[in-house]
């Protein structure tokens, strides 16, 4: 039975996560999505579920956590904002190079440093580029409503798993912060110690005598065994780019212009192509939903039949290079945005999108 | 005589000194002729092997000289970055609380990129055990200054020897977690003759036994050599640690069933 509730995105996360039939949480407090940890501190999961909460003494330790229970097949979380998940590409990096599922929820505020802690979209990058050293991406999701925090939360794991990847949830202050509607799953049994040996025979839980002994490592000296080794892991990322890609078009049928955004960004141009509209003017919304994968194939069919792409988000333009990369050339492409932890209005981009693409 | 000299009568039962290992792997060890990590490594296995706890322990190598160790030892494990096992033993030991979950470290690694690590993981007694290869120096880097190196101690980054004024005095971190509550075993052992290897192996089990009562933390430090950082001969490196490190890095229990010892 579906369960209706009240609640804030990061509350959401962390309810989801229970239901997800996640086995850990680790984390280290900040602004603004220290909810997610103390909602799960206040729930008891480990009467509920035997899901343990426990906060670490920094991200570097929540993520090295992670690392150590996603190599014994568990589901394991962290979330952080900004310069904590900064902190924690280390980790992310040796996870993607020893190929363990693991999810990280970045609930953004604006940089570079200490920044501010109103909501933000300045680590597209870090995100989708693979944050940390080497050659690597993480699954990335982004949400765009308090009922897409609680959603991915399952969505991540099961990528993870599937792919052996890390995943991240990539939201922002706003939608960690705001309260929406909810609508939960029910709960989904943690694994049994039957399922992981089962369906992660990798996973370092004892060497029985029916096997060899496990090792999770992402060192491999040989260059000749670590480049097969990178070459496997990109053929890995090829499958999640043809498989896993995630959008949502909004009255792109009869659209002239389209904006490009995700998160928190998507609701404003929303409310944008509302204000647009009544002034005639016909502009839809392509949301990517997965970051990486990036819906390069449907943004550039998109822009085959439009005269001009807004990439509206909050950031100096970091998602607009995989719009240019993706898109067709000979139509106009530009960035708006705001920096600094400032959400634009609709009206500011009704207002850009004028100016810099149908006037432009 | 000539009869007593004949194999068959030397190869009794009795006259058994040594057998390999059984949960050491056939895998040459990486580590330079005389250096103290072998052994450590040996004793844990014939740890795990005596108490038959092969199929529930899980180690953690380090970011070290025995990041490999995962090569040697016929266990499931994982390699952490530099620093972090303690944060990854606890996460294993509360998602796995029935197995046996261990840590090997050296001293960049345990008390200087991972110190926070190592001291909220003793700080709030988890149930694993730490086992700390206290060298005196970066072996694997190439014999660079650890937090452990001597004062006037020579390395590559202290050419001129350890000068505290500027270097920081060497951190005694197994005296500094023996003050935490959650520590329940602290003690110093050193691998260099068989009487210490004896010492060592026994403590090792005590720390395993610890985790099987559910006691919380035991941190065994071993004391070692690094032969090629120390740039000395394997005899003469034991030597010089008897002589220098011992004295400030003395032999010994530190902390027994939660009481520091008198
Ligand atoms: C983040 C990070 N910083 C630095 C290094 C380089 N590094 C590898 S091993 C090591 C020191 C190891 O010394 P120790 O822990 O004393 O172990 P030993 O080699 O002496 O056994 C360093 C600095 C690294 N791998 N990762
Ligand atoms: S460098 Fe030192 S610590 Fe490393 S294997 Fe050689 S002797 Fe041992």
């Amino acid at each position: 039975m579906k369960e209706l509730r009240l609640m804030k995105g990061n509350e959401a996360i962390s309810e989801a996560a229970i239901r997800a039939g996640c086995d850990g949480y680790f984390g280290y407090p900040i602004t603004p999505q220290s909810e997610i940890m103390e909602y799960l501190m206040l729930e008891k999961p480990e009467e509920r579920t035997g899901m343990i909460v426990l906060q670490a003494e920094s991200e570097l330790a929540s993520i090295n956590m992670v690392y150590g229970g996603a190599a014994c097949g568990k589901r394991v979380m962290t979330s952080s904002s900004s310069p904590g998940i900064s902190l924690m590409q280390e980790g992310i990096s040796y996870m993607a190079g020893a190929e363990l599922p693991s999810l990280v929820v970045n609930v953004v505020r604006g940089g570079p440093g200490l920044g501010t802690i109103q909501p933000s979209q300045s680590d597209y990058f870090q995100a989708t580029k693979g944050g940390g050293h080497g050659d690597y991406h993480i699954i990335t999701l982004a949400p765009s409503s308090v009922q897409e925090m609680a959603d991915f939360v399952g969505l991540a794991f099961d990528l993870a798993f599937k792919y052996r990847n890390p995943a991240m949830i990539l939201s922002d202050g706003a939608i960690g912060q705001m309260m929406e509607k909810v609508e939960f799953d029910e709960h989904r049994p943690r694994f049994t110690n039957e399922e992981i040996r089962k369906n992660t025979p990798w996973a370092t839980t004892g060497k029985t005598p029916d096997r060899e002994r496990n090792i999770i490592t992402s060192l491999d000296l040989d260059p000749a065994r670590q480049e097969l080794h990178n070459i496997k892991l990109q053929a890995k990322y090829r499958k999640i780019e043809q498989n896993e890609v995630r959008f949502e078009k909004i009255v792109c049928d009869d659209a002239e212009y389209v904006f490009v955004a995700y998160g928190t960004s998507a609701r404003i141009c929303q409310k944008a192509i509302q204000l647009a509209r009544e002034k005639g003017i016909k502009v839809g919304l392509f949301r990517p939903i997965t970051l990486y994968p990036f819906p390069k194939n449907e943004i550039n069919e998109l822009s085959k039949k439009v005269k001009g792409m807004l990439s509206v988000e909050m950031s100096a333009g970091q998602m607009i290079e995989d719009v240019l990369l993706a898109a067709e050339r000979n139509i106009k492409i530009e960035h708006f945005g705001k920096m600094g932890g400032i959400i634009p209005s609709p009206a500011e981009v009704v207002e850009a999108l004028e100016q810099k693409i149908i006037g432009g | 005589m000539e009869e007593n000299i004949k194999k068959d009568n030397i190869r009794k039962e009795e006259n058994l000194v040594y057998i390999k290992t059984k949960l050491m792997t056939d895998k040459v060890l990486s580590y330079c002729p005389g250096c103290g990590h072998g052994t450590t490594h040996r004793i844990i296995m014939e740890v795990v092997d005596e108490m038959g706890i092969q199929s529930e322990t899980i180690g953690i190598a380090p970011v070290g000289c025995a990041v490999l160790a995962y090569e040697f030892m016929n266990i499931d494990m994982q390699e952490a970055a530099h620093g972090r096992a303690p944060a990854m033993a606890t996460a294993m030991k509360r998602l796995m609380p029935e197995k046996f979950i261990f840590s090997y470290q050296g001293d960049g690694d345990l008390a200087a990129i991972g110190t926070a690590e190592t001291i909220h993981a003793c700080n709030r007694g988890e149930n694993i055990t730490i086992i700390f290869v206290n060298n005196g120096i970066y072996g694997m880097t190439g014999g660079q200054m650890a937090p452990t190196t001597l004062p006037g101690m020579k390395s590559s980054t202290s050419p001129y020897g350890r000068d505290v004024a500027t270097m920081g005095n060497p951190l005694k971190i197994t005296e500094l977690i023996a003050q935490l509550p959650g520590t329940y075993f602290v003690t110093r052992q050193a691998v260099h003759t068989p009487a210490n290897v004896r010492k060592t192996k026994k403590a090792i089990r005590k720390a395993f036994e610890n985790q099987k009562l559910k006691k919380g933390l035991s941190f065994v430090e071993v004391v070692s050599n690094c032969n090629s950082g120390w740039k000395m001969a394997p005899v003469q490196s034991n030597e010089w640690m008897v002589e220098n490190m011992f004295p400030f890095y003395p032999l010994g229990d530190i902390k027994i069933e939660g009481e520091l010892v008198k």
